[in-house]
């Protein structure tokens, strides 16, 4: 990387217009559980999603049942009697999720050197992270003549200094998706960033939600105040 | 000031200050519910058992909020003496139809009501006391077939967990 | 002092113990100027802002665990899985932001109105030491959670003290309870940012003894003369407060509901790593001005000086402005300079959140210039020339300069 410029250099990110962002929206489930249908078949692979509980699923709409059958294809160790050998179950709903490598060491190893990050605050730990994120799964392309791309790297548009490691997640078509949308590379792209979006916040439909009832109450009671306040000062001179 | 206009003012004072109560109120509950358990430990709060996996005179033990909880596949000759027991006779009278939503499968909380030691009688080997249930080495309660107690210091019976089948063969505790 | 309180139990213990006595004066019949203006809604407002944050952070610390490897997971359960626990945290988090914002416009508030002059130094001087010991609070709140900007701003604040002559670096590993920022260092933050908000309280108690000593300063920065000044605090500034707080808790709903992370850094959502440092290490917006002043030092114990000396000369001030008039109401050239301090020192918050280089250097030495400038050289001059010939007679007494202050 060249240091300060890869630093300094501001790169546009192009804007989208995202559904859940508004105060009164809500996340899409449908865009939820495609994302999540990629997060499985493609991020998953080398990315971690460990603040994630299977149970947390039942926010994309998945009932009781399918979460069991979804946890189920993970396996959690756990040690019996407080012994130090692990033994292999089939992970819970209760449990969080599990990661494709056991420590940083192994995930270094299997990726060239570079971590995967875990993706569960992605979203949260960027700047403009919804725009970023979508803005980076479509963001490769061919390496510019003049640019010295080091081996292992891939050129991509929107990523601090252009050089990163991970190889291009999304081509389009990489899953089918079951309510029949095409899953066209923007669809893709745009549906993980929404499943990411809910995994940093899983709070966001109660917290607009109670967040308008509040401000409702407070605009009145706050009313009231003034009027009371005006009453009480009438006689001040 | 004229009647009309105290009246009015009393309303607005009446309305404002209820406002700031129920404001206090919705406000203070989010600070007392966080001592509550909390989502992941709920997610523990309940636990599956496959019944399949224990034959008839097999008991299995498993982990429920932190208590052990024994599960015992009851023979036939188990119940039947079960419901012989006269109620009279018992210390804490409980019908054994009472304390099994299936008679085959009786499950308790495997805490013995005197102190809280964990009853001897879930493995083949250790000894079950005189009722065929489970007996407590700390002081010798016994308990029958049923859970009940029979004989010793403990006063009442083990006590039942709140449970229902959420399929033929997997029961959910909790 | 045994006053007529008509239930016969608050009676009973009032004659042992003259609680309720007490709060009769304080807050009931305590005698207010009657001109005062929303500016001084700010006070009562900074309270209610300590009293949230002190409920809102027990709430968190009956489920956070102060420890490297479970800080950062626990605060995330805490945004997860414990009953309204986002809500609490989101309170607590932009409730320190809001707490600064009312004390600073409190601040300058006194600034302005010279609340700091004779006979009010130290009520004045409480009041900074109350603001000392919320940077440190806010400072050592800011590590808790565990991130990339806590621990590296943990470093580079702590780092500090290693600027003091000779015992600069025993301090910092005093500070450290170790060679680097580590489980001792983290565990003594969580034990003092608990702390702290009880000596705030202590302290804020002996500001309102203080405070209640000669009584508040008003607009006009005249003394009460007449009885017909003051008006009971009860029900006009009782009222009058919770108006001021419902418009307060509507601007903090509105960014703790719907931009919960506005003030926050996205650095901070990434676990801490010892190895690695974020490309732009910023404080938190309270900070900015005062890490301009830092930076704008090109010698580091110069800088750190300087930035400890931009609020020991805030201790200086009832010193410093000699005017024998208080409300900068009554004084025009004043009102100038006080002017381009507000600019002056958002201009240096915006500078300590820029990159140190190029022309943001030459900004921010400007700014720190004129920072000390007005206190030190500013002040004292323009103190010669001003005169109390003009101020009105008495609070009511109606003088045409001063309409439209109420």
């Amino acid at each position: 990387m060249s240091g300060e410029s890869a630093v300094d250099e501001h790169i546009n990110i192009p804007h989208h217009s995202w559904s859940h962002t508004g105060p009164f929206d809500n996340f899409d489930k449908a865009a939820l559980r495609r994302g999540f249908l990629i997060f499985q078949n493609v991020c998953s692979t080398c990315h971690g999603i460990q603040r994630l509980a299977y149970r947390n699923l039942a926010d994309l709409g998945y009932s009781e049942n399918k979460i069991k059958s979804i946890a189920s294809e993970a396996k959690v160790l756990y040690n019996k009697n407080g012994g130090l050998e692990l033994y292999e179950r089939p992970a819970l709903p209760s449990d969080k999720f599990t990661s494709p490598f056991p420590n940083e060491q192994a995930a270094r190893d299997a990726n060239g050197g570079s971590l995967p990050p875990d993706l569960s605050l992605i979203i949260k730990a960027r700047p403009n992270g919804l725009d970023y994120v979508r803005a980076l799964l479509l963001g490769y392309e061919s390496t510019p003549m003049k640019f010295n791309l080091m081996s292992g790297l891939h050129y991509n548009t929107y990523f601090p200094g252009h050089q990163i490691a991970m190889p291009q997640p999304l081509y389009g078509d990489d899953v089918t998706f079951e309510d029949g949308t095409p899953s066209s590379i923007e669809q893709e792209a745009e549906d993980v960033v929404t499943f990411l979006a809910w995994a940093a916040m899983p709070e966001m439909e109660e917290r607009k939600r109670i967040g308008v009832i509040t401000m409702i109450f407070l605009v009145i009671f706050t009313l009231l105040l003034y009027a009371t306040k005006r009453r009480i000062w009438k006689n001040v001179k | 000031m004229n009647n009309k206009n105290t009246s009015r003012r009393d309303f607005l004072i009446t309305t404002t200050n209820a406002f700031g109560i129920v404001g206090v109120a919705c406000f203070a509950w989010p600070f007392i519910d966080q001592m509550n358990p909390a989502a992941d430990m709920l997610a523990l709060a309940k636990v599956d058992c496959d019944l399949s996996k224990i034959t008839a005179g097999q008991s299995a033990t498993l982990i429920w909020r932190g208590k052990p909880i024994f599960v015992r596949h009851r023979t036939a000759q188990e119940i039947e003496k079960a419901n012989l027991v006269k109620l009279a006779d018992l210390p804490d009278p409980e019908d054994d139809s009472s304390r099994a939503q299936r008679p085959e499968y009786l499950i308790v909380v495997g805490i013995c009501t005197h102190l809280g030691c964990v009853p001897l009688g879930q493995n083949p080997n250790e000894p079950k006391g005189e009722y065929e249930g489970w007996f407590c080495p700390c002081h010798g309660s016994q308990y029958d077939t049923s859970g009940r107690i029979r004989k010793g210091p403990a006063p009442t019976n083990l006590p039942v967990p709140k449970y229902r089948y959420v399929s033929d063969t997997v029961v959910r505790i909790g | 002092m045994a006053a007529n309180f008509s239930n016969s139990l608050v009676r009973w213990i009032d004659h042992r113990l003259p609680v309720f006595s007490y709060l009769r004066h304080a807050a009931y019949d305590y005698p207010t100027p009657k001109n005062l203006n929303y500016w001084w809604n700010f006070g009562s407002l900074a309270g209610i802002s300590l009293a949230i944050m002190i409920v809102s952070g027990i709430a968190l610390a009956m489920n956070y665990t102060p420890h490297v490897n479970h800080a950062f997971d626990s605060v995330e359960r805490i945004m997860r899985d414990v009953n309204y626990g986002w809500l609490i945290r989101y309170i607590h988090m932009n409730g320190a932001s809001f707490f600064f914002i009312v004390v600073y416009i409190h601040i300058f508030r006194g600034v302005y109105f010279g609340s700091y002059k004779s006979p009010r130094e130290l009520l004045w001087i409480l009041g900074v030491i109350i603001l000392l010991l919320m940077m440190a609070t806010a400072f050592m709140g800011y590590v808790l959670p565990w991130g990339q900007m806590s621990f590296w701003g943990a470093t580079v604040i702590t780092n500090l003290f290693s600027a003091v002559p000779l015992i600069g670096e025993s301090l910092v590993t005093w500070l450290w309870g170790g060679f680097s920022i580590d489980n001792p260092t983290l565990n003594r933050f969580f034990v003092l940012h608990y702390l702290f908000p009880f000596i705030i309280v202590s302290i804020v108690l002996l500001h309102i003894v203080a405070l209640h000593r000669f009584g508040s300063n008003n607009p006009l920065g005249i003394d009460i003369k007449y009885p017909n000044d003051t008006i009971p605090f009860h029900p006009y500034y009782t009222i009058k407060d919770a108006y001021g707080l419902g418009v307060f808790l509507i601007l903090f709903a509105g960014v703790v509901f719907f931009a919960p992370n506005f003030f926050g850094e996205p650095d901070n959502y990434i676990p801490s790593n010892p190895l690695s440092t974020p490309l732009h290490i910023v404080p938190e917006w309270y900070f900015l001005p005062f890490y301009a002043i830092l930076r704008s030092i090109p010698d580091k114990l110069g800088g750190v000086i300087s930035m400890f000396g931009s609020i020991v000369v805030l201790l200086l001030l009832p010193w410093l402005d000699r005017s024998p008039v208080r409300s900068g109401h009554f004084r025009g050239v004043f009102k100038i300079f006080f002017g381009i301090l507000l600019i002056d020192i958002v201009a240096l918050g915006y500078l300590g959140g820029k990159p140190s280089r190029g022309m943001y250097v030459i900004f921010s030495r400007l700014a720190t210039a004129y920072y000390f400038a007005y206190f030190l050289v500013i002040l004292p001059v323009l103190s010669k020339f001003d005169s109390s010939r003009l101020l009105p007679k008495s609070i009511s007494t109606p003088m045409p300069e001063v309409n439209g202050i109420e």
